[in-house]
């Protein structure tokens, strides 16, 4: 098949970092051809398969769903594989792995840290008299009852949001964006009834109070989840949980 | 050697793999279960699909439907037994993946809301939005995280099946933070690695879909069954080959030509009007795509910097209901082809989606090597045969997944013992293998990129839309020179840490040998079916083929050899759409 031809060169910059070698991290520029329809991710693949196979990074469904492929593009933590050459032609474009995060190599960083939050927010369905059979069928949930949580479960875990945070930058203590508006998602989800287990972990000092509402997580996130109005929203719950449990005892917890 | 030991390892942490850990965590939780998996669950590929998933759930609906449906549309090549199966327990998964939380579309009374999809007479696929993979991947991941005895190897890449005494007791493993290869013990082995699109240039497939569990079966003597059956989804964006959901003619999405005219009703699925299943906009892929072609033969297709393309138009829906139904398909048809479907028409051709063939299992999803099973789309059940009908794989994963974990929990109670030193002693070689061939190897000037694009040329060459004995021909010879070539192979990275370099060149190594299986099997069949299409042999020669494919692995080029089909109510009839 036909490709559009090149039309000039764009350069990358690219930090480049390997454990093995013992290096001080660098950056590598790389002189790639420049194409309209081509996004960063494309000319990483470029230098990999034709210039230089050590350049290390993540990516898979290249159409913005799996997550693989932040990066800091010119300081910003994008999608690679949504941001498009033609948006920074003629200028060089600088690629850094995503802040916040320790680096395993080159554009590649560690994840552990929000898969072990993910999983302490218990981000699953709680019932309290455990599933219903599957011969009783589905729980009725009406399109405004979905409405409620559905735009909190559309994270894909891509990291742009702690590599935003400046509250995550300096206390790796904090639950961060995407682990709360995925609490969120569970708690405002009508299936569900597990908010008063996840509150031990959502509304602790490291969960939603640290969270300075300065607002970047929503800014960069590439799905529109708006972590800041999951953080905002438990933030009043939590809240209101708490007068009802010293000011008004009798009312009771939720 | 490193070695960890195992009740039940699972290779793969998609939909099937997932769908297995959890019913392994709840069903068997005394059981020890490792998930090996190259990437973080949720990369894995069912994270792309968009359209939905069948079942049989609406009281106008039946599973004799169902059924019928999923015969047909395989051609005859689908086998019966299974498909019962299928169809049986599908709405009992998909009810439970709405009980973990999926979030289903509703209708306004809350119950799910269906959709119509190709190749089925009436509406009966469940979809979220038009992200349907994405949210029951997320749904089976938080959901899978709740089980104490699953242990995570996320971005482990498992290179070779460790088998003794002709069964199967584990896998060699590379870390991919530390380069470090362990042997990953298990009294069973499930493989649910998902299917091979990147043996094609032009694939929705992401880059991780490169036939790993294929390869790791057919390496162990298991064979790969019809594996010249290969889908195209009729809707790709031109360049990128990004999906467009089949959800989009389901929801009233035509295809037009250059002169706006709907040319399905030239090439029997027509006519046009009144708007029905199972006819034009949705009849069955392998048709769809086909009409492509003839269409563009004919010189009515449009063309693009990126080869010929059709018009999918939507703007008669409305900016209401695309915002509604198919908002992912308006922003990836904004971002990436800088169209917007609510205005103009997107241009569209056949892009390499899906492989209905792979490793040869029976209903429970057990190879012929005891201790291993494999399932999704890795595996070749028989479920899709000659071609599938979209939104049957999603429902797939789950109902074969599922029985998967049943058939290995009940092998690995009933093999408890595993012949632990010499399956070290397996690995140790095998470390030693991909270091002295890779890692520390003298010489060798091929580039991997090198290789798999002309991998990639040659198959889209020989085993595209339309295939000839002399293009198969030339193929298989062309892909046993690369072989040849791929001994010359070079890396530039021979660090041990993370590197993807490796990776990709053991990959290579399993896309080569798959690619030659699938080549060889197509050349044999000399009969047109399904998605399979001889311009020498055109038509459906049941006499002969109305068997399976079995592609056996040898020093040389693959042994073919056949399996019936199982036939159990419905006798093979001629395929009809439009009527």
């Amino acid at each position: 098949m036909a490709n559009n031809a090149p039309n000039g060169t764009i350069r990358l910059e690219i930090f480049r970092y390997s454990p093995d070698k013992g290096e001080e991290p660098k950056f590598q520029t790389y002189e790639v051809p420049f194409r309209e329809e081509w996004v960063v991710l494309d000319a990483i693949n470029y230098i990999k398969d034709e210039l230089d196979g050590t350049l290390t990074y993540r990516w898979s469904c290249r159409m913005g769903v799996c997550g693989s492929c932040g990066m800091m593009i010119n300081g910003i933590p994008k999608l690679s594989c949504a941001a498009f050459l033609r948006e920074y032609y003629p200028k060089p474009i600088r690629v850094e792995p995503l802040a916040n995060f320790p680096v395993t190599r080159d554009l590649v960083i560690q994840l552990d840290d929000f898969i072990g939050k993910l999983k302490s927010i218990q981000p699953w369905i709680v019932r309290k008299d455990g599933e219903k059979p599957v011969s009783e069928g589905v729980y009725l949930q009406s399109p405004a009852e979905h409405a409620r949580f559905k735009d909190f479960s559309m994270c894909i875990n891509c990291m742009l949001c702690y590599s935003a945070c400046p509250v995550y930058g300096l206390e790796k203590e904090f639950l961060g964006p995407a682990a709360i508006a995925l609490a969120q998602r569970y708690n405002m989800d009508s299936r569900d009834q597990g908010r008063s287990q996840r509150q031990e972990v959502v509304a602790s000092h490291e969960g939603i109070w640290q969270c300075t509402f300065i607002g970047e997580c929503s800014a960069v996130c590439p799905k529109h989840v708006d972590p800041a109005a999951a953080i905002q929203q438990a933030k009043l719950s939590s809240t209101i949980d708490w007068f009802q449990e010293v000011l008004w005892p009798w009312g009771g917890k939720k | 050697m490193e070695s960890h030991e195992y009740d039940v390892v699972i290779v793969g942490g998609g939909g099937a793999g997932l769908r297995a850990a959890i019913e392994l965590g709840e069903s068997f939780p005394k059981l020890r279960i490792a998930v090996v998996s190259k990437v973080y669950p949720m990369r894995s590929h069912t994270v792309a699909a968009e359209g939905g998933a069948a079942a049989v759930i609406k009281s106008n609906d039946s599973l004799e439907n169902h059924c019928h449906d999923t015969v047909s549309g395989s051609d005859w090549l689908g086998d019966q037994d299974v498909i019962e199966t299928f169809v049986k327990e599908a709405p009992d998964e998909l009810i439970r993946m709405e009980h973990w939380g999926c979030p289903w579309s509703r209708e306004p009374n809350g119950q799910v809301a269906v959709r119509p999809f190709g190749g089925m007479v009436i509406e009966r696929t469940w979809f979220a939005a038009d992200k349907t993979g994405f949210h029951m991947l997320h749904t089976l991941y938080q959901t899978a995280l709740k089980f104490q005895s699953l242990k995570w190897y996320d971005e482990w890449f498992v290179t070779k099946l460790l088998v003794d005494n002709g069964r199967c007791q584990g896998v060699a493993a590379i870390e991919l933070l530390t380069g470090q290869l362990h042997a990953i013990l298990g009294k069973a082995v499930i493989l649910c690695t998902g299917g091979a699109g990147r043996l094609f240039p032009f694939t929705t497939n992401g880059a991780i879909k490169t036939g790993d569990g294929m390869f790791l079966a057919y390496q162990a003597g298991v064979a790969l069954k019809d594996m010249e059956f290969v889908q195209y989804h009729p809707t790709g964006l031109p360049g990128s080959g990004i999906l467009i959901t089949e959800a989009a003619r389901g929801e009233g999405g035509i295809l037009t030509n250059k002169d706006g005219y709907r040319y399905l009703q030239d090439y029997g699925l027509g006519p046009p009007e009144p708007f029905r299943k199972r006819a034009m906009e949705l009849g069955p892929r392998d048709r769809l795509s086909q009409a492509f072609v003839q269409e563009e033969a004919k010189g009515r297709t449009i063309s693009t910097p990126f080869g010929s393309a059709v018009y999918l138009d939507l703007r008669h829906l409305g900016e209401a209901t695309i915002n509604k139904k198919l908002p992912f398909v308006r922003e990836l048809s904004k971002n990436y082809a800088g169209i917007d479907p609510v205005y103009k028409p997107i241009p569209v051709r056949p892009v390499i989606h899906y492989v209905m063939g792979g490793v040869d299992t029976d209903v429970e999803g057990a190879t012929v090597v005891p201790g291993l099973y494999a399932a999704g789309e890795c595996a070749c059940i028989s479920l899709n045969g000659a071609n599938r009908l979209g939104s049957n794989s999603l429902t797939e994963l789950l109902v074969f997944g599922r029985r998967a974990a049943h058939a290995a929990a009940q092998f690995a109670a009933e093999n408890p013992a595993l012949a632990s030193e010499k399956l070290k002693a397996q690995a140790s070689d095998e470390q030693e293998r991909i270091a002295s061939q890779f890692i520390r190897k003298q010489g060798g000037n091929e580039r991997v990129a090198t290789l798999r694009l002309e991998l990639n040329r040659l198959m889209e060459a020989g085993a595209g839309i339309y295939r000839s004995g002399d293009g198969l021909q030339k193929a298989c010879s062309g892909i046993a020179a690369l072989k040849d070539r791929f001994r010359n192979v070079a890396l530039d990275d021979r660090s041990l840490s993370y590197n993807t370099e490796l990776i990709s060149v053991l990959e290579l190594e399993f896309l080569l040998d798959i690619g030659q299986s699938l080549l060889h099997s197509a050349l044999c069949r000399t009969e047109s079916r399904g998605s399979h299409q001889r311009t020498d042999h055109t038509a459906r020669d049941d006499q002969k083929f109305l068997k399976h494919s079995m592609a056996y692995r040898t020093d040389a080029e693959p042994r073919i050899e056949y399996k019936d089909v199982v036939i159990t109510r419905w006798p093979p009839k001629e395929r009809v759409y439009g009527k």
